[in-house]
């Protein structure tokens, strides 16, 4: 209780700050569109074909997003070393890390869902018929990248070149999450109702063992 | 290794200056006590009358203020310490948030945010945020930096009430200045160890001339 209550508290502090300034939204919104744009007039995919490219090319979007989103995460803790006034209070460590996640889950969401209107209509691919399975299946995957995305945030943001170290360190890492995120939307695009429990699964255990993870190792994690 | 062979037991309601030049350990020692760093040998206990604290239950009875205000530029003051108060799990955060904002001078500016502030009210914003749970242990690394003439006088009577109040404080410290007109004992560190200790009884500012002395002449020979 005390865990959920500590990592409300710090969730909403993440939403309230983000929300005031809207620069890494924005921000991030405006790469993706760029990205799909850009794929979109190299590959010009026909309708076929984006059906069957598309969700690989979606995901790679959301991944660029995640990488350049969750970045923050953990430096703007270092502008007044307001991460050691976190640790200083007596909250579980864990509760640092799921407050963020929780928080970057959500703004990764909200780029993902302002974005999914925008892929459709450039890669012609009908989305309302499967809207519900397609929006299980962004979350899953979304759960992964924020997971994972905020872990490595943690410990990239102690390092020299901490810049370029989370999307090294990150991408690899979500590999996994790419691949099965893309087949369970394929699979979805290509058929409403062939929708993989196989890849769901996969992205379920993802998301555990990294959770699992972030709490055991959370106070490591966020040492100096 | 930043520091070495530290054996020191503090007692409740001491008011210690920890003196030595950069890179002796002072801050690294408050950071060990604040829970902050691991040491990587020894350790460290508290306890509060008989019984030892656990660690969860001993960072409710400490407040810092460090280098860095540790306080959100994106948040206003009253929202930093509500944030903080919540943290806590204190009763009522919005009250204890305003009535923490009144003794440091702040209540006019609660609702301004604290990236508009001055080097000094930022500061005392911090002293704010540090005194917010009511801790029993106060630790202040070098509390007088960048702090004009009038801030320091404000600072060194601020620390007068609360080591009047019972609270046991540490800081790191630097010079001569106000802030260390309420300390009862002081102590020396150099490479890490503790070189001078005036002891609990002891004249603390025979320590605290020496140190001032050094820094002068190693500051004049630089």
């Amino acid at each position: 209780m005390s865990l959920a209550h500590s990592a409300a508290t710090i969730l909403a502090k993440e939403l309230k700050t983000e929300f005031r300034s809207r620069e890494l939204l924005g921000t991030t919104v405006i790469f993706v569109l760029i990205v799909l744009v850009l794929f979109s007039f190299t590959f010009n995919p026909t309708s076929s074909e984006s059906r069957h490219f598309g969700p690989g090319l979606l995901w790679l979007a959301f991944l660029f997003a995640g990488s350049l989103m969750l970045q923050p995460s953990f430096l703007r803790e270092q502008t007044n070393d307001t991460l050691a006034a976190l640790r200083l209070a007596p909250i579980d460590p864990f509760s640092i890390l799921a407050g963020k996640m929780a928080a970057n889950f959500l703004f990764l969401l909200l780029v993902e869902l302002i974005l999914l209107p925008v892929f459709a209509v450039l890669y012609n691919v009908a989305i309302l018929p499967v809207l519900p399975q397609l929006v299980l299946v962004l979350a899953l995957g979304t759960i992964g990248l924020a997971t994972t995305g905020t872990v490595f945030s943690a410990v990239a943001a102690q390092a020299r070149l901490r810049e370029l170290l989370l999307p090294l360190l990150l991408l690899p890492v979500l590999a996994p999450v790419l691949i099965a995120s893309t087949e369970a939307t394929a699979g979805i695009l290509r058929d409403p109702s062939e929708l993989s429990l196989v890849w769901l699964t996969f992205l379920c255990a993802f998301d555990v063992v990294f959770l699992t993870a972030a709490w055991l190792f959370g106070e490591y994690l966020l040492e100096e | 290794m930043a520091l070495r062979s530290i054996s020191l037991e503090i007692g409740a309601g001491e008011c210690v200056a920890l003196v030595g030049h950069n890179g002796s350990g002072k801050t690294t020692l408050l950071k060990i006590t604040s829970l902050l760093a691991r040491q990587s040998k020894g350790q460290i206990a508290f306890f509060l009358g008989d019984q030892e604290l656990s660690a969860e239950a001993v960072k409710r009875h400490i407040g810092m203020v460090a280098h860095h205000t540790l306080v959100y530029d994106e948040l206003t003051a009253e929202e930093n310490l509500v944030f903080f108060a919540k943290l806590f799990r204190l009763s009522d955060p919005i009250a204890r948030a305003r009535q923490a904002l009144e003794p440091v001078g702040l209540s006019r500016r609660a609702n301004d945010m604290a990236r508009t502030f001055s080097r000094g009210m930022r500061q005392r914003l911090a002293i704010a945020r540090a005194l917010l749970a009511s801790p029993k242990l106060l630790l202040f690394d070098e509390p007088a930096a960048g702090l004009d003439p009038e801030g320091q006088h404000w600072l060194g009577s601020t620390l007068g009430k609360l080591h009047a109040s019972g609270c046991t404080i540490i800081m790191s410290t630097h010079g001569r200045n106000e802030t260390q007109a309420s300390v009862t004992r002081a102590i020396r560190l150099d490479g890490g160890e503790i070189t001078h200790d005036s002891g609990p009884s002891g004249d603390p500012y025979g320590v605290l001339a020496m140190a001032a002395v050094r820094e002068t002449v190693e500051g004049d020979a630089r």
